[in-house]
């Protein structure tokens, strides 16, 4: 990779000072991208993960050579040698032979079944082997250790052990408290943690059966990857009579030059000041260095800052500055969460003015805050905890913290590109973050300042009086949530009320839909009346669901999906006698297709007689809240999950919301009612119900995440009411829960914190919000059947009500009939 | 013998103002056609295209929203959200899509009137 960067900066040089370029690899493909090796079980291809292709080489004259390691250095003649024979002469050569896993002397890591974990290769055997293995172990704590673990479980070894010499997990980054709470969070997602263990020796005749460690206890693996640390490459250099260090490493100087000057040396072989900088970032710089030198600039290396943010198996792992700061010379502050598996720690100096450094695990969101802040010796807030806090307590963004940065914060490291260099890129016109990578660079390596990159784009756009409010048309100038608030203090009713007072024009199919909702929302009045009819989106306002030649769909509300033999007799009665298409939807209920819109109302009065009410298909509301049989029949079953779906389904019924509402209950983790992918979905327990919230299918599938386990069924519908309530008031149009949760500030953190713990202390009030909404639910069907007057907006000429659409067409398929197809 | 056409506007009753739901829009029958009429109260104009939207050939136009487009009246058709000016029913959305057919309206005593071309045949012998 570092090899890479110094060809990249090369040519980026190439018009000043022209070179001609010739890259010898030992491995059969060209550089790719180690640090995300992991990826490649996810599905990445090895040429997923080329930092370029060979094809790039080529068109920028560099002569490549593969799978042709150099052997021979003649430093006299100034020529190089490969396995293949090959011999190029040099001016100037750059040695980036990167690093060796580090495999420690224990007896039997000949055996089959170990493994190493650096390159494709390696991953390759890996993959080959694993379906043998039921057992895994890695020996090796440190970050690639635990990238390994990762690794093996993805392979489908569930049962899988971590075994780390010192006394804790990545012992260079963190500290015991931290790595107390890594390894729990870790065993929560199986994967066991063992500390201060040394290896004495790998078990097995011919495979490995286990591994014996010096207090004589023994782990059974069928599986062993070695991730132990690296060793620099720096055997040829040995060879060529350079100077390295005693533990290895090619000793090089502030340039990168080795004790030869026309040979430099960067990357994870290159020792400086006593140092192996085993990150990619500092790779980078040296390569940057490096290339300067050779074209005649005066860069220099003068160290680098190791602070790393990672996500380790879904856990967020942070080290910055100095995370271990002498206790002599600093305080720390520390704030631990065993309940959520966090842990945070800052280290200050004993005046409170500066940070020092830190370590955050579990919650890493204000990594680049702190870190810039230690970085750019900034002055510390009187109550520097809120530093900690902040984030999680949602009253400061990160959006603010940017602004204050000086324009030479180094924004990304990887990179090397200051909040300067970005907000100038934003004043030139690039304001977005596919344009400010493209030009800049900056977010496309680790990926990790994105975040703070998003920020700067806004706060440069909004400095320039650009910013552009999240409106929701051009008739009002609000966001959804403000219009909510708005409309709720006046206590308007209707959509030209709230035209009157906020808005200019007459609307458009954009602001009439939201308002229309949101008076819904707030009121839950009968969404036809006060002129509020002709805001409605076309299918609110005919209570039915449009379909393909005009005619309308019909899906009366058979809560939980239980119905009686009779009114499913029912059903077919209407759906014979009015010629409808019939068809069970995903949410266990009848959908009756091929209405005509007079028919509507008829079809209605019907299924009301027979005790139906409306399913709200049509609506930006709740729809199903579908079920499993549970305890009742199921032999598995833990709760009636049919008796909550339907308590569940008949409190919600009729409820409005920025987007529509799905909701399960399952009566075991069998889970067939798939409430994981609901917008609040519900599974029985042995001990109550665990809820979780925020799933979706559709085009964007996401799984609900857990918001509390193991509730009573009062508790677990208090939070709902809280949940859905809070969604209602602070969602964007048409955004469904998982993508308001994906954009809340502090996401699942922050909104268990409102739903549980009353944060924001407006718990009593979402849930009296909610019970009024409850209250005055009514079957808006039920009062069209009843109502003449509404009757009368049934029919498809004003001028001729009894006429049917003489355009509307069908045709017959497996009995049934189906819609003309369309043009 | 030559003929000359020239057209002229005929006017039908539709319906009553009453008839109409307010900043919304109703379907009216003439002979096999099919006409949608809509009304914005808050500015008291009137206007009428055909009911059909061309993007699918859907006679739907008259159960869409309307609204405007810096104060350019418009609608927007149920299916797909195509939106159509009411002034001259070009297509906003989609410059590619066709134009609406247009009528005047006119309101007498409460009573709409819409306006459709009637074709005048006259042979030039009785100019």
């Amino acid at each position: 990779m570092v090899g890479y960067k110094f060809c990249e900066k090369m040519i980026a040089r190439h018009s000043l000072h022209p070179s001609e370029l010739v890259v010898f690899g030992e491995e059969p493909r060209p550089a790719y991208d180690r640090v995300h090796l992991t990826s490649w079980f996810d599905g990445k291809t090895a040429d997923d993960l080329l930092l370029a292709t060979a094809e790039w080489y080529v068109e920028n004259g560099i002569r490549l050579h593969l799978g042709d390691p150099v052997l021979r250095i003649d430093r006299e003649n100034k020529t190089v040698q490969s396995h293949k024979g090959v011999v190029e002469s040099y001016d100037y050569l750059v040695i980036a032979t990167g690093s060796a896993a580090f495999v420690p002397p224990v007896p039997g890591m000949d055996k089959k079944g170990v493994f190493i974990y650096r390159t494709i290769e390696d991953l390759e055997m890996m993959k080959a082997f694993a379906p043998n293995a039921r057992s895994g172990a890695v020996i090796g704590g440190g970050l690639l250790g635990l990238e390994a673990a990762k690794a093996l479980l993805d392979l489908g070894i569930a049962n899988t052990h971590v075994i780390e010499f010192s006394s804790r997990l990545m012992p260079r980054q963190i500290d015991d408290q931290g790595s107390a709470i890594l390894q729990n969070k870790l065993a929560s997602l199986g994967l066991k943690v063992l500390t201060g263990k040394n290896t004495r020796e790998i078990l097995g005749d011919d495979a490995i059966t286990g591994l014996q460690f010096a207090d004589d206890t023994i782990l059974e693996t069928d599986i062993l990857v070695v991730s132990a640390g690296i060793k620099p490459r720096d055997e040829l250099a040995k060879a060529a009579g350079l100077t390295t260090g005693p533990r290895g490493g090619i000793l090089v100087n502030e340039q990168m030059q080795t004790s030869d000057p026309f040979i430099y040396s960067i990357g994870e072989c290159a020792l400086f000041n006593n140092m192996i900088y085993g990150l990619v970032a500092p790779g980078y710089e040296m390569a940057e260095v490096a290339a300067s030198h050779i074209t005649g600039e005066a860069k220099s290396f003068t160290g680098f800052d190791m602070s790393t943010k990672l996500k380790l198996i879904g856990v967020d792992v942070a080290s910055f500055g100095d995370p271990f700061a002498d206790p002599e010379s600093c305080h720390s502050i520390v704030f631990e969460d065993k309940y959520k598996g966090t842990y945070k720690r800052i280290n200050i100096t004993t005046d409170g003015q500066f940070l020092l450094g830190g370590i955050l695990i579990g919650d890493a969101a204000a990594y680049n805050m702190l870190l810039q802040t230690t970085r750019n010796k900034m002055v510390l807030p009187a109550n520097p905890e809120d530093l900690l806090l902040g984030a999680s307590r949602g009253t400061s963004d990160a959006g603010a913290g940017v602004t204050a940065l000086p324009d030479e914060a180094m924004i990304c490291s990887c990179e090397n590109v200051s909040k300067g260099a970005i907000c100038q890129a934003v004043t030139d016109g690039h304001e977005t973050l596919d344009d400010i990578k493209k030009c800049t660079k900056a977010g496309t390596c680790c990926g990790g300042c994105t975040p703070m990159v998003k920020d700067l784009i806004t706060a440069t756009m909004k400095a320039q009086g650009k910013y552009i409010r999240n409106v929701v048309c051009e008739h009002f100038a609000y966001s959804r949530q403000e219009m909510l608030d708005l409309i709720k203090v006046k206590s308007l009713r209707s959509f030209d009320e709230v035209l009157d007072h906020y808005g200019e024009g007459e609307g458009c199919e954009v602001c009439k839909p939201v308002v229309a909702s949101i008076l819904a929302s707030l009121w839950n009045d009968m969404i036809l009346d006060k002129g509020n009819d002709t805001a409605q989106d076309s299918n609110d306002r005919y209570l039915a669901n449009i379909q393909k030649g005009g005619t309308y769909s019909v899906v009366p509300r058979i809560p939980g999906g239980e119905i009686t033999p009779e009114k499913l007799s029912i059903i077919g009665e209407i759906g014979t006698k009015y010629n409808l298409y019939t068809k069970i939807t995903g949410g266990q209920r009848i959908d009756l297709f091929g209405a005509h819109l007079s028919d509507l109302p008829n079809i209605w009065e019907e299924l009301i007689a027979a005790g139906f009410e409306s399913g709200h298909a049509y609506g930006k509301a709740l729809r199903t809240v579908k079920s499993c049989v549970g305890s009742t029949w199921c032999r598995f079953g833990l709760h009636d999950s049919v008796s909550f779906a339907i308590r569940i389904e008949e409190r919600y019924r009729g409820l409005r919301a920025p987007h529509k509402l799905k909701s399960a209950v399952s009566g075991c983790i069998r889970e067939c009612a798939e409430a994981q992918s609901k917008d609040f979905g519900i599974i029985a327990t042995e001990k109550g119900w665990n809820l979780y919230v925020c799933g979706n299918g559709g085009s964007k599938p996401q799984h609900a995440q857990l918001l509390a386990a193991d509730i009573d069924s009062e508790t677990c519908i208090r939070y709902i009411d809280r949940f859905l309530m809070f969604y209602i008031k602070t969602a964007d149009p048409l955004t469904r829960t998982a993508t308001w949760l994906n954009k809340l500030d502090g996401g699942m953190d922050y909104l268990r914190n409102v739903v549980l713990n009353d944060s924001l202390g407006i718990a009593a009030q979402l849930e009296a919000e909610m019970q009024m909404l409850v209250d005055n639910y009514k079957c808006e069907w039920r009062e069209v059947v009843e109502n003449p007057e509404l009757r009368k907006r049934f029919s498809h000429f004003i001028n001729a009500p009894e006429d049917k659409d003489p355009t509307v067409k069908f045709e017959t398929m497996r009995a049934q009939k189906k819609a003309a197809e369309w043009k | 013998m030559s003929t000359i056409h020239t057209t002229t506007t005929s006017w039908f009753f539709a319906c009553n103002t009453s008839d109409v739901p307010t900043n919304g829009g109703v379907c009216v029958k003439y002979k096999e056609e099919q006409i949608a009429l809509f009304y914005f109260a808050r500015r008291n104009e009137w206007y009428a295209t055909q009911n059909l939207c061309p993007h699918r050939q859907q006679m739907a136009l008259s159960r869409g929203m309307t609204g405007t487009v810096k104060d350019e009246p418009k609608v927007a058709c149920p299916f797909h959200k195509k939106t159509f000016s009411l002034k001259d029913g070009r297509c906003l959305s989609d410059e590619t899509e066709c134009s609406l057919t247009t009528y005047p309206v006119k309101i007498v005593d409460d009573k709409v009137y819409i306006g459709v071309d009637a074709v005048m045949e006259m042979a030039d012998a009785q100019i």
